[in-house]
């Protein structure tokens, strides 16, 4: 078992044309996920590096079932790249752009929020069941299979955590990056659900970060709900307030988002709160 | 765009830089700018702000406030910063020498608010502006609510007070209005907010007028958020914006070419600009330890742990996803251009990156920038034993962490001594 993406995973490439989106088709391919297409509008017809290329979402899911799309789509062009999938009728849109514009996001997410897709990001590294598929830019070979499912808002900083656990011969069911943005599709609470409700998923880590409420939203879940153990680190303790680190939504503003509040708030519900990064590994082995 | 790398990405980059003077559209960021900038875009949506001219020197002060053709005039320092009344920054001025005799003070003097930190800011441009009689301020501003998604318009009798004070002492008195994106702003939206502040009958339309432009010029203009701050009731009954404040949304900026000159860079600390014109995200702190991480949540955890092994950190740098040679060459170029940092922590979790390519970069740009001061590597990623390897024949004073726990101790002894 796992969640989200995995051998029946159809997966299509909007942007497929573009340096990085053919870059990361291909890595998708090569890890084993079943490529079957991409979109990049004007160039339908063509077969770039043995995928097949359409002019729209609609017709490539007419074409080839396609059920997943990752998008590489720039900034100006994303929000419209994510509604033309939903309107398609893509079960699972990851968006991996980052910047863009906050107004359309809003938009998109009011748009999308009763349809039955399901957006993960934007600005994010994607998700990866291990030994199965991949839908991102992670690197496929820090990751085992295993049990332990790991949600985080960063990428890199989600690839130091699979690391230590994959060095440690912990092996992850799924890992899923829901992207720095303020306003972004999947949030903490939903892939708590979806990790408390999957059997083999027997631990969860759960990494946050300065700004916003959404871990606290997870730890109040978790408080109620969840039964296996959950290992958690909040990044940027050290950060200062009014500036935004990096990702667009990395902001303590008006004292609100401080990583305090947030640990504070995960240590009450139960889970166990690494003060350091370099924790996250061995917490999880103790715990498990 | 997405992530550049290589050689022709960075090229690409100074030739637009040339071009445009300066790249602006940084992602995740806000482009803040100053009052009188502020008052133009409220104009432009039809918001009645008071007259007013800017400058950046006091040689014209008598002639500004004479165009202004009445008394009191209002000299007013334009910083980034709010709390500029309390430090001396905002002077009333009866007469055309009383006016000059403030400008001559207020320019050039270094405001300490508590936005600017205990540094201050040095002012150097003025607005001169014409005064008003104040029957009442009021307070309207709107930003996104990032538990709803949705754009909250929020209204308070408690006018010229900051809002986060309000907020924390009398909460009660913001009244919210939280507006569906997809819909817009609609009237009676704007008269619940209205009659919440108890207007008199004859100005909810005038206000319901206000809050509906200020919404437009929200969506409009790509806003991180907007406030009129106070929102005043003239002794002549009507509304007037006499001090707004907004960011703009600096992934929008593509929509909004002509807001980019709004820019002023005497705002800003000189390396972070230097950041900016490469493409990476730097932020300066108290410490002396100098970080570059690819990346922005293993930046912060980075930070985190170099405070947690008993250091201080010097910045947030995050060198992007891909941390191509030349990035992480500006990227060292700007860390240790700062003289409070005694030593650098690189933290690079690869992945699919190649580590002895990595460490050839990180030599080059060592050597390069001549650093003097102790470094220590950790590096994630295929070949790493090769990438160890050319770093050690370097000759260079490099110091490998293995792991993150066993770097961040490293760099806290070495610059401890």
């Amino acid at each position: 078992m796992s969640v989200l993406v995995g051998k029946d995973t159809k997966l299509l490439v909007q942007g497929i044309t573009g340096k990085e989106g053919m870059f990361h088709a291909t890595g998708c391919r090569d890890y084993g996920t079943n490529v079957v297409g991409g979109v990049t509008p004007g160039k339908g017809g063509q077969v770039a590096e043995g995928f097949k290329v359409f002019n729209t979402v609609a017709e490539a899911k007419s074409e080839s079932d396609a059920n997943a799309t990752m998008i590489f789509v720039p900034p100006p062009f994303a929000a419209d790249a994510i509604l033309e999938a939903a309107d398609a009728g893509i079960e699972l849109i990851v968006c991996i752009t980052e910047g863009i514009p906050i107004h359309d996001m809003v938009k998109v997410w009011r748009s999308i929020k009763d349809n039955r897709c399901r957006l993960i990001g934007p600005n994010c590294p994607g998700i990866i069941t291990p030994g199965e598929a991949k839908i991102g830019i992670m690197p496929g070979p820090i990751h085992m299979p295993g049990n332990v499912g790991l949600v985080s808002r960063s990428g890199t900083l989600t690839y130091e955590a699979v690391g230590q656990l994959t060095k440690l011969g912990i092996g992850q069911t799924t890992c899923i990056g829901i992207g720095g943005d303020p306003v972004h599709g999947t949030t903490f609470l939903d892939c708590l659900k979806l990790f408390n409700e999957d059997e083999k998923t027997e631990a969860i880590v759960m990494i946050g970060e300065i700004g916003g409420t959404e871990e606290e939203e997870g730890a109040e879940y978790i408080k109620k709900h969840v039964k296996k153990p959950v290992v958690g680190f909040i990044a940027g303790q050290t950060a200062p307030p009014g500036r935004r680190m990096g990702h667009a939504g990395a902001i303590v503003s008006g004292g609100k988002g401080t990583a305090e509040s947030k640990m504070k708030a995960m240590k009450e519900a139960g889970i166990h709160v690494c003060e350091s990064p370099a924790d996250i590994g061995e917490t999880v082995q103790k715990v498990m | 765009m997405l992530r550049k790398g290589g050689k022709n990405g960075i090229f690409a980059f100074l030739v637009l830089i040339d071009s445009e003077g300066l790249n602006v559209e940084k992602r995740g960021r806000i482009l803040k700018i100053h009052e009188f900038q502020a008052k133009e875009v409220l104009a432009k949506y039809g918001i009645s702000v008071p007259q007013g001219y800017a400058t950046e020197t006091t040689d014209n002060a008598r002639e500004l406030a004479e165009k202004l053709g009445g008394y009191p005039v209002v000299v007013k320092a334009q910083i980034h910063a709010g709390g500029r009344g309390k430090a001396g920054g905002v002077k009333l001025a009866g007469s055309a020498d009383e006016a000059l005799t403030h400008a001559k003070e207020i320019m050039g003097k270094t405001l300490v608010t508590h936005q600017t930190g205990p540094e201050g800011k040095q002012v150097k441009k003025l607005l001169i502006e014409e005064g008003c009689d104040i029957a009442k301020e009021l307070y309207l501003g709107i930003v996104l609510d990032r538990a709803s998604y949705r754009n909250v318009i929020m209204v308070s009798t408690e006018g010229g007070m900051e809002i986060e004070v309000v907020a924390a002492k009398t909460p009660e008195k913001i009244i919210k209005v939280f507006v569906d994106p997809a819909i817009g702003i609609m009237p009676y939206e704007c008269r619940q907010l209205a009659f919440g502040l108890g207007l008199p009958k004859e100005l909810i339309g005038p206000a319901v007028k206000i809050i509906t432009q200020l919404y437009n010029a929200f969506v409009g203009e790509d806003l991180d958020m907007i406030e009129i701050n106070p929102l005043v009731i003239t002794k002549d009954n009507s509304l007037l914006a006499l001090d707004a404040k907004l960011g703009y949304d600096s992934n929008a900026m593509f929509r909004h070419k002509d807001a980019a000159e709004y820019r002023d860079l005497n705002e800003e600390d000189p390396l972070e600009i230097e950041a900016s014109k490469f493409d990476l995200n730097y932020i300066k702190l108290d410490g002396n330890i100098g970080c570059m991480v690819n990346g922005a949540g293993l930046a912060m955890a980075t930070m985190d742990i170099i405070k947690y092994s008993g250091g201080e950190p010097a910045n947030f740098l995050d060198v992007g996803g891909g941390a191509s040679a030349e990035q992480i060459e500006e990227a060292m170029k700007i860390i240790v251009s700062d003289d409070t940092v005694k030593g650098l922590f690189i933290n690079i979790f690869g992945g699919i990156l190649r580590c002895d390519r990595l460490a050839t970069g990180v030599v080059a740009a060592a050597k390069k920038t001549d650093v003097k001061i102790p470094i220590v590597i950790r590096m994630e990623g295929t070949n790493v034993e090769e990438g160890e390897r050319i770093l050690k024949e370097s000759g260079l004073n490099f110091i490998i962490g293995h792991g993150m726990r066993d770097g961040a101790e490293k760099v806290v002894a070495a610059v401890k001594g």
